[in-house]
C-alpha cells in the first residue's frame, strides 16, 4: 500500500470479495539521506514520505485490515538505486522500476508474504494475469486501460511469481478506480498520481546522482568529457555522461543549424556522441537476460510488436533465436528511433506479454 | 483474538490505582498551582504531595524534583541545561547504547561546538568505568550514562562511574527510565547529580516525567516562561498527570521487591524454554545485573521483522530495534554496539514483561515462537 488511490482501492476491494488480507507499506527511500534534494513544501508524490504512508495506514484502518511498514531500505539501495547509478555511470539508462518489481515487489515482499502465511501478493499495478491451461503457463497481459499499462515494467516477472501475484485492478480504467475508492469513501480517492521515479524528486535524475554520488564520496567531476559528432569532432564539453541518455535533445549547451541528439555515450572515454536525428535510427539490436513469460522461448523466427521504452508504442519486428538461449536479435520491419542500451524491451503478442529482456 | 503484552518496556498500561487517582484529580482539582486562591492551593498540594512520592522512590529530597513532560525532556533538559551554559570548549562523554533522547541532544550540542565521546560497550553491555576515567578531560562537563538499557536491560556501573567523574569534578547525568520501578534506585548509592524519569515506563500515563536534579547542581532551563519548577522548566503544571505518576511511584515502591521476584522467575522461564525447544537461539548482552522484565533473544536465520508481524497477527506483542518515524524497523544500534553482526542484530527480537503477564501468557508465546520460527527458517530454507 503506497498511500495512492491505486493500492488503496485494491485493498478495499479484496476486503469487499471477503478475503482475508494484511496492508504492508514497504519503506524503500529514506528521504533524509539527500536532503538537498528534498524541497520544504509537499511531502507528496515522493517516494515513502511520511505522509504517503499516513494515508496507507488511515486506508487500512477504514477498510478494517491489519497494517505494517516493512523497511526494505537496504535491498532497495542494494538492487535498485545502487545499480540505477552504475547504469548511467556506465553509460546506459537504467529502468529501476523494473529492478524493483525484480527484486523488491515481487521478491523480497513475497517473502514476507511468506513470512505471515499469506497466499497471494496484491498490488495496485495495472496489467493481467491469467493461467493458460493450454500451455500450462501464466501469462501477462497488458492492463484493459492502455493508457496506464504497467506490463513494460513487469518483464522480469517469473512464473513462480506470477502464480501468486493478483493484479485486481488490471481490468478496469483508472476512472472507474477512482469512483470505486469515492465510492468506498477513502480518504485518497481525489490523490494524484505517483511520478515516474519514485525516489528521484521531481523526475531530475542528474541532480539526484550528483547528490548520492557526493553522499558516497565520488567526485562526480570525474566523469566530465568531451562531447563529439559522429564523423569524431570534438564541439563540446560536458559535466558528466550521466546527464545524458540516447535520443536527448536538450542540455547540450551547443548552438547547430540542424537540432543535435545524443546518439550514444562512452564511459571508457567519457565521451559523448552526437549527430542529427536519423543517426538515431536503428533497424536490429540484441536483447540480454531474456525473462519468457507466456511462451517458453524462440526457437524459430516470431513477429512481435516490440516497446523499446516505456512511452514506446511498439513497433513490428521478429525475434530470432540466437547460440545463447537468454539472449534474442531484435530485427525492426521499419527502423526505431532511440534504442537505449540499459532500457528494457518487452515482446507482445496483441495484449499478450511474451517475455522481455535488457538492451544490451 | 487474544492479545497478549510482551512489550512492557515500550510503553506500559496505567495501573488500575493510579488510573483512579488520576481521574479524580482531573475531575476535581483544576485550579493553577501558581494561584494563591483556594483552588490553585488546592493543585499545589496535590503538586507537592506528588512530588515528595517521587522523591521517596529515589531517596531524594522533594526540592531535588522537577516534573517534566517525560523522559525525553528529562534528559534534553539534563544534558543542554548543564553543558550549554558552560562555555567553550566543553566535553561530554555518552555511551553509545544511550536512548535516542540522548543521542540526539548530544548531537545537537556537536553542532553548538561541543565535543561528544560515544563510550563503547563490552560484549555484554555494559560500559567500563576505566573508559570513562581515559576519556575524561579538564573541559568535560558532563558525563551521562544510562542506568538501565531500553532493550537488553543491562544496568551500567552507575556508582562507580560517579566517583570515577566526581574526583574529577565533573557531573554526571544518568537516564533512568528503563530502571526505576524495576530495580532499587537511590540517587545517593548512585552517586548521580542528575537522573531521569518517565511515567508511561512506570504505570503512569504518557505525558509526564521526571528529572532529579542534586542540590546545588547548576541548570540552566532550555525552555522559558514563567517561574514554575523552582525557574528550571516553565509552564502550567500537568497536575492530573503528574499526581498519576506519584501515585506509581509509591505503588512501584510498595511492590518492587516481590514483583522483580515474580518477574525475573518469568523471563527465567521465557529463556529457558526457548533456548531448550528453539534450536539457533541465545540471548544477547549479559545474564548478569539485568532488570528482572527483559530479555533479547537471538533467532538464528529468522527475519525479526517478519517475526514481530508474524507474532503480532497470532496475537503476541514484542518487538525488535526502534521504530522510526514512518513505523518501520530499522537496526538496532544497541545491538550493534554489542559487536553483534548485522545479520544477528536484525534476527533478535526483545521481550519486556510487566505486571499483566502470566506463567500462562509466557507458555504460550513459547509455543507460538516455536511455530513461527520453524515456519521462518522453512520459507527462508526455498527462497
Amino acid at each position: 500500500m503506497s498511500g495512492g488511490v491505486d493500492s488503496s482501492t485494491v485493498a478495499g476491494l479484496l476486503v469487499r470479495q471477503g478475503h482475508k488480507i494484511v496492508g504492508m507499506t514497504m519503506q524503500l527511500w529514506n528521504q533524509r539521506r539527500l536532503p538537498e534534494l528534498v524541497p520544504e513544501s509537499s511531502g507528496h508524490g515522493r517516494c515513502c514520505s511520511l505522509d504517503d504512508v499516513y494515508d496507507a495506514r488511515r486506508v487500512a484502518e477504514q477498510v478494517g485490515i491489519p497494517y505494517y511498514v516493512v523497511n526494505f531500505e537496504q535491498q532497495f539501495e542494494d538492487q535498485v538505486v545502487r545499480p540505477f547509478v552504475e547504469e548511467y555511470l556506465a553509460g546506459r539508462t537504467p529502468v529501476p522500476c523494473t529492478l524493483c518489481n525484480n527484486y523488491i515487489k515481487f521478491d523480497r515482499f513475497l517473502e514476507m508474504a511468506d513470512a505471515v502465511g499469506a497466499h497471494h501478493i496484491a498490488t495496485g499495478h495495472y496489467a493481467r494475469v491469467r493461467f493458460d491451461e493450454a500451455s500450462g503457463r501464466y501469462q501477462l497481459l497488458r492492463a484493459r486501460d492502455g493508457s496506464k499499462d504497467q506490463t513494460y515494467f513487469l518483464f522480469g516477472l517469473t512464473q513462480k511469481q506470477l502464480a501468486r501475484t493478483l493484479f485486481p485492478l488490471g481490468d478496469m480504467v483508472k476512472p472507474e478506480v477512482r469512483e470505486l475508492a469515492r465510492g468506498m469513501d477513502l480518504a485518497v480517492a481525489s490523490k494524484g498520481d505517483s511520478q515516474e521515479i519514485c525516489f528521484v524528486p521531481n523526475g531530475d535524475y542528474a541532480a539526484f546522482m550528483s547528490a548520492y554520488l557526493k553522499d558516497k564520496g565520488i567526485e562526480p567531476q570525474a566523469t566530465r568529457g568531451e562531447i563529439v559528432t559522429t564523423d569524431g569532432r570534438t564541439i563540446g564539453e560536458h559535466q558528466g555522461i550521466h546527464h545524458f541518455t540516447v535520443g536527448q535533445r536538450k542540455g547540450l549547451g551547443i548552438a547547430a543549424k540542424d537540432p543535435l541528439y545524443v546518439i550514444s555515450t562512452d564511459p571508457q572515454t567519457q565521451r559523448v556522441v552526437v549527430g542529427g536525428n536519423d543517426d538515431l535510427l536503428c533497424g536490429q539490436f540484441v536483447v540480454r537476460q531474456m525473462n519468457w513469460i507466456s511462451i517458453a522461448g524462440v526457437t524459430s523466427p516470431v513477429h512481435a510488436q516490440v516497446k523499446i521504452r516505456n512511452k514506446h508504442a511498439g513497433a513490428a519486428a521478429t525475434l530470432h533465436a540466437t547460440a545463447d538461449p537468454t539472449t534474442v536479435e531484435v530485427v525492426f520491419d521499419e527502423p526505431q528511433r532511440a534504442v537505449t542500451p540499459g532500457q528494457g524491451a518487452v515482446f507482445y503478442d496483441g495484449d499478450l506479454v511474451l517475455g522481455g529482456g535488457w538492451i544490451g | 483474538m487474544q492479545h497478549f503484552y510482551f512489550d512492557h518496556n515500550a510503553t506500559t498500561p496505567v495501573a488500575p490505582e493510579v488510573l483512579e487517582t488520576m481521574v479524580s484529580c482531573l475531575g476535581q482539582v483544576y485550579g493553577n498551582a501558581s494561584s494563591i486562591h483556594y483552588f490553585g492551593q488546592a493543585a499545589k498540594q496535590k503538586l507537592e504531595a506528588a512530588r515528595r512520592q517521587v522523591a521517596a522512590l529515589i531517596h531524594a529530597s522533594p526540592t531535588e524534583v522537577v516534573f517534566t513532560s517525560g523522559g525525553t525532556e528529562a534528559d534534553n533538559l539534563a544534558v543542554l541545561g548543564t553543558v550549554r551554559p558552560a562555555g567553550r570548549p566543553s566535553h561530554l562523554i555518552i555511551s553509545a547504547i544511550e536512548h535516542p533522547a540522548v543521542l540526539a541532544a548530544a548531537a545537537q550540542l556537536e553542532r553548538e561546538g561541543v565535543s561528544v565521546t560515544r563510550l563503547p560497550v563490552s560484549a555484554d553491555g555494559t560500559v567500563d568505568p576505566e573508559d570513562v576515567r581515559r576519556a575524561l578531560r579538564p573541559e568535560t562537563v558532563l558525563v551521562s550514562i544510562m542506568h538501565a538499557n531500553n532493550e537488553l536491560g543491562m544496568v551500567q556501573p552507575i556508582a562507580e562511574i560517579s566517583r570515577i567523574a566526581h574526583e574529577a569534578g565533573v557531573l554526571v547525568h544518568s537516564d533512568g527510565v528503563q530502571a526505576l520501578g524495576k530495580i532499587a534506585v537511590d540517587v545517593n548509592a548512585l552517586g548521580v547529580d542528575l537522573y531521569s524519569m518517565s511515567g508511561h515506563k512506570l504505570y503512569a500515563p504518557k505525558g509526564v516525567g521526571a528529572l532529579y536534579v542534586r542540590k546545588g547542581t547548576k541548570l540552566a532551563p532550555v525552555a522559558f516562561g514563567g517561574h514554575h519548577e523552582r525557574d528550571r522548566r516553565p509552564g502550567t503544571e500537568n497536575v492530573p498527570c503528574i499526581v498519576a505518576l506519584g501515585a506509581a511511584c509509591e505503588l512501584a515502591g510498595r511492590r518492587i521487591a516481590e514483583e522483580s521476584e515474580r518477574l525475573a522467575s518469568l523471563r527465567d522461564r521465557l529463556e529457558s524454554s526457548v533456548l531448550g525447544r528453539i534450536p539457533g537461539t541465545g540471548v544477547n548482552g549479559g545474564l548478569a545485573n539485568r532488570t528482572p522484565n527483559t530479555t533479547n533473544i537471538y533467532f538464528d536465520s529468522v527475519d525479526g521483522e517478519a517475526m514481530v508481524i508474524a507474532l503480532d497477527l497470532r496475537g503476541f506483542a514484542v518487538s525488535t530495534g526502534s521504530a522510526c518515524s514512518s513505523g518501520a524497523i530499522t537496526p538496532s544500534h544497541v545491538l550493534t554496539a554489542l559487536g553483534l553482526s548485522a545479520d544477528r542484530a536484525r534476527s533478535s527480537l526483545r521481550f519486556s514483561l510487566g505486571r499483566s503477564t502470566t506463567v500462562e501468557q509466557v507458555d504460550a508465546l513459547v509455543d507460538a515462537l516455536e511455530s513461527s520460527v520453524a515456519h521462518l527458517r522453512r520459507i527462508s530454507v526455498h527462497a
